[in-house]
């Protein structure tokens, strides 16, 4: 396997998966012998939270599989800027297809596998919210209803970015994209339409779905190592901020992922069978208007004047979420988010 | 060993001799009984494969993507809409040069809807990459698929079966089962140059933009040169190995002093040799052109078999698709070939080409059209394209009417009218 040194850069106690904790405690991020499946090199943007949180769960899964992974990747910016002819950024089997056809793809790796009497090697299939939850939704319903063994994972940046910022089925109701402006009475994106793609993978009663950020860096990396513990079709969505799509300050990338947990629009939660098992509590509660501000594309509701009717309806999303996943209540339950011990990591296949 | 069996069972029995090891389905008719007479030999164990049901034609072939490109033999089958619906990842699979198998049960394309068989729906994939072969009888289907395998693995390229929908698919004739040590020692595994592999990791299917996209187009011309030799190679190693004839690049059937000869593909190559078996009975030298390969198109064994004799004054092709706004699919590509293409001049330059549209969307084509319509051309009276036994008061009606009246919407349900099989205007 090709090797490439892992630099680290100690800004702080936050950085690298907090280095100063204890051996058994760090995350997978701050060991020097992790996998690096994305190494550097590659053309996203700064800031990119999907090059971030593709890097993390494959990293992850990687250390859960003992390095026996394959992922299978739908077009979208992550196949774009990691693998420009002749250069890729996967230091990882990694096979792009088609846009719509990654979970359905990542099914015949998983069967091919099958078919082999290699069963040890684990299939990982990823996308973008496009990719996702819009052209990808039939491929991967069936890929979940047959129970493939195939963990799929979406990076979430809430509308087509690869193609210049269009809305998609993931993107929020008042977002400005480039297909829902922000003109009019009813500027960007529409109320009222979208899917939730978490409660759609639950519906299918697969073994196990969970929501996670890239600003809780161990809480991603628990859920990916989790679903590794599970045989059979696996969801994991994980909300990236795009600064491009989302006029954000690169800087600001975990900064703004937080902001959608602690303001209840983005809940995470994970489920099992169909049934949620656990939600993250919102540590610092803050109103919506703390996320809107950080993101150009809302920057509509708020000047020239504060459009606070529109803004009522987006904390009333969030206050719904709040309610919907308890993600106030006492986080007497909350002890799990303490981070993986390593022997967790390991024990990959069976539940 | 001699059985009368459906085309389908025959078929459903080689594929299962090639030891596939991914096998995916989505039903749609007239390929469904090969991938039910699979999934049985799956369920009941004799074939030791991966079978999946997926929700959609595109899920089969993208399975099959995963599957090959993770080192497995994998097979599909389809048709009609069904090609259509997984067209983008049928040309994914051959630009990733992953030699998949698959079984196109030639059926119409709609609208309007039919189910019967033509051959749109492979010739509408004719530019995706993939290697063509036309299947002839139910018995040349079952060996054209031990031979897919075997040219598919060995160029790295996919390869489409393409059957006549019912007219094999569905009827019993006698067929020739090979045995399974016979399959094995003609078809080695499936060994891959490239695979998913996390001991060896690489990446497949990375972007290409302008600076190699052109030198990748051309190594895919490049394998299928490279066909025009494999292709005819398995066919005389097929041959060595089970004792019969199938496959290769074209059939020739009295073509040697032949003043006509009609150019077809597929099951229709029956009644017209047993046409032309009569009308040469009657004195007229006429021949047959068939193509078992029609992705490559075998450009120098098509002018080989038109050119060998001057006297051959008129070519007529048999289209089983039609490409509205040209004069045809196969004919384009058989003047192609007359043309001087290698550098040559052409070998035929006086033989006029006529396109005969024939067999739409299950229509018969029967001794009798195919006489008149030869008594046509060597009286001369054969225009260059003619749809075969068309009723012209039928399509002069609509005309009329579509010349009355400036309005835009499908014109078939306004002709059933007219045949009186619909009910008519509620008002």
């Amino acid at each position: 396997m090709p090797y490439q040194r892992i630099k680290f850069y100690q800004t702080g106690s936050f950085a690298a998966g907090n280095r100063l904790l204890s051996p058994e405690l760090r995350s997978v991020q701050s060991l020097a012998q992790r996998s690096n499946t994305l190494t550097c090199g590659h053309r996203a943007c700064q800031g990119c939270g999907e090059a971030l949180g593709a890097r993390y769960a494959l990293d992850a899964v990687m250390r859960a599989t003992k390095g026996k992974m394959i992922a299978v990747n739908a077009t979208g910016c992550l196949e774009v800027f990691s693998t420009p002819f002749p250069e890729t950024s996967w230091q990882v089997a990694w096979l792009h297809s088609l846009f719509g056809n990654a979970p359905a793809v990542a099914s015949g790796v998983a069967a091919a596998l099958r078919a082999k009497g290699r069963a040890d090697i684990r299939v990982v299939g990823q996308g973008g919210d496009g990719g996702t939850v819009d052209i990808g939704m039939a491929c991967l319903s069936g890929m979940f209803e047959r129970g493939d063994d195939v963990l799929y994972i979406c990076y979430d940046n809430q509308a087509y970015m690869n193609t210049g910022v269009q809305r998609s089925g993931a993107t929020p109701p008042a977002a400005r994209t480039a297909t829902t402006p922000a003109v009019g009475e009813e500027p960007g994106n529409t109320f009222g339409q979208g899917k939730n793609v978490p409660l759609i993978a639950m519906a299918h009663e697969i073994p196990y779905v969970a929501t996670a950020t890239v600003a809780d860096l161990r809480d991603l990396e628990y859920k990916a190592a989790r679903a590794m513990d599970f045989r059979g079709a696996r969801y994991l969505h994980i909300l990236v901020p795009c600064p491009l799509g989302w006029g954000s300050a690169p800087a600001d990338t975990i900064k703004v992922a937080r902001l959608a947990t602690e303001s209840g629009l983005f809940p995470v939660f994970e489920a099992e069978d169909g049934e949620v098992v656990s939600a993250t509590p919102i540590r610092h509660r803050v109103p919506v208007t703390d996320y809107l501000r950080t993101q150009a594309r809302y920057a509509h509701l708020f000047r020239p004047a504060e459009r606070t009717r529109i803004i009522a309806r987006v904390q009333a999303a969030a206050d719904r979420n709040i309610a919907r996943f308890g993600l106030l209540e006492s986080p007497d339950d909350s002890e799990r988010v303490v981070p993986a011990p390593p022997a967790r990591a390991h024990h990959a296949g069976g539940r | 060993m001699l059985r009368q069996i459906e085309g389908s069972q025959a078929v459903a029995a080689a594929v299962a001799m090639c030891r596939p090891e991914v096998i995916c389905a989505y039903p749609i008719t007239p390929q469904t009984h090969i991938v039910e007479a699979l999934g049985a030999k799956v369920k009941k164990g004799e074939l030791n494969a991966e079978f999946l049901n997926v929700e959609s034609e595109f899920a089969a072939m993208s399975v099959a993507i995963g599957a090959s490109a993770a080192g497995a033999r994998a097979y599909t089958a389809t048709a009609s809409q069904g090609l259509l619906y997984m067209s983008e990842a049928v040309y994914n699979a051959a630009g990733l040069g992953l030699p998949i198998v698959m079984t196109v049960a030639n059926r119409a394309i709609g609208a309007p809807i039919n189910i019967w068989n033509d051959h749109s729906d492979a010739m509408s994939q004719r530019d995706a990459g993939w290697i063509q072969l036309y299947a002839e009888t139910s018995q040349e289907a079952l060996d054209l698929h031990i031979q897919a395998f075997k040219i598919a693995e060995e160029l790295a390229n996919p390869v489409m079966v393409c059957m006549d929908g019912f007219l094999l698919t569905h009827a019993s004739e006698r067929a020739d089962i090979p045995a399974q040590d016979q399959v094995d020692r003609f078809l080695p595994p499936y060994v891959p140059r490239q695979m998913l592999d996390p001991a060896d990791p690489v990446s497949i299917g990375a972007m290409v933009g302008p600076e190699a996209f052109t030198e990748v187009r051309y190594l895919a011309q490049a394998r299928m040169q490279q066909a025009l030799e494999v292709i005819p190679s398995a066919a005389a190693g097929f041959s060595m190995a089970f004792g019969r004839s199938s496959g290769g690049l074209v059939r020739p059937y009295l073509t040697g002093d032949a003043e006509i000869i009609v150019v077809a593909l597929g099951s229709v190559l029956g009644t017209v040799k047993d046409t032309v078996d009569e009308l040469r009975a009657e004195g007229m030298r006429i021949g047959v052109l068939g193509i078992t390969t029609f992705r490559p198109f075998p450009v120098l064994a098509v002018r080989e078999a038109l050119g060998t004799d001057s006297r051959l004054r008129r070519i007529v092709v048999l289209e089983r698709a039609l490409a509205p706004g040209t004069d045809g699919i196969v004919t384009a590509d058989i003047r192609m070939a007359l043309a001087a293409s290698d550098g040559r001049p052409p070998r035929a330059p006086d033989a006029l080409v006529s396109t005969v549209v024939a067999g739409l969307g299950g229509r018969a084509i029967t001794r009798k059209s195919l006489r008149a319509m030869l008594a046509d051309t060597v009286s001369g009276r054969l225009g260059p394209l003619t749809f075969l036994d068309l009723d012209t008061s039928l399509v002069s009606r609509e005309l009329d009417r579509m010349r009355a009246a400036r309005r835009s919407g499908p014109s078939a349900e306004n002709m059933l009218r007219d045949l009186g099989i619909t009910a008519s205007r509620v008002s």
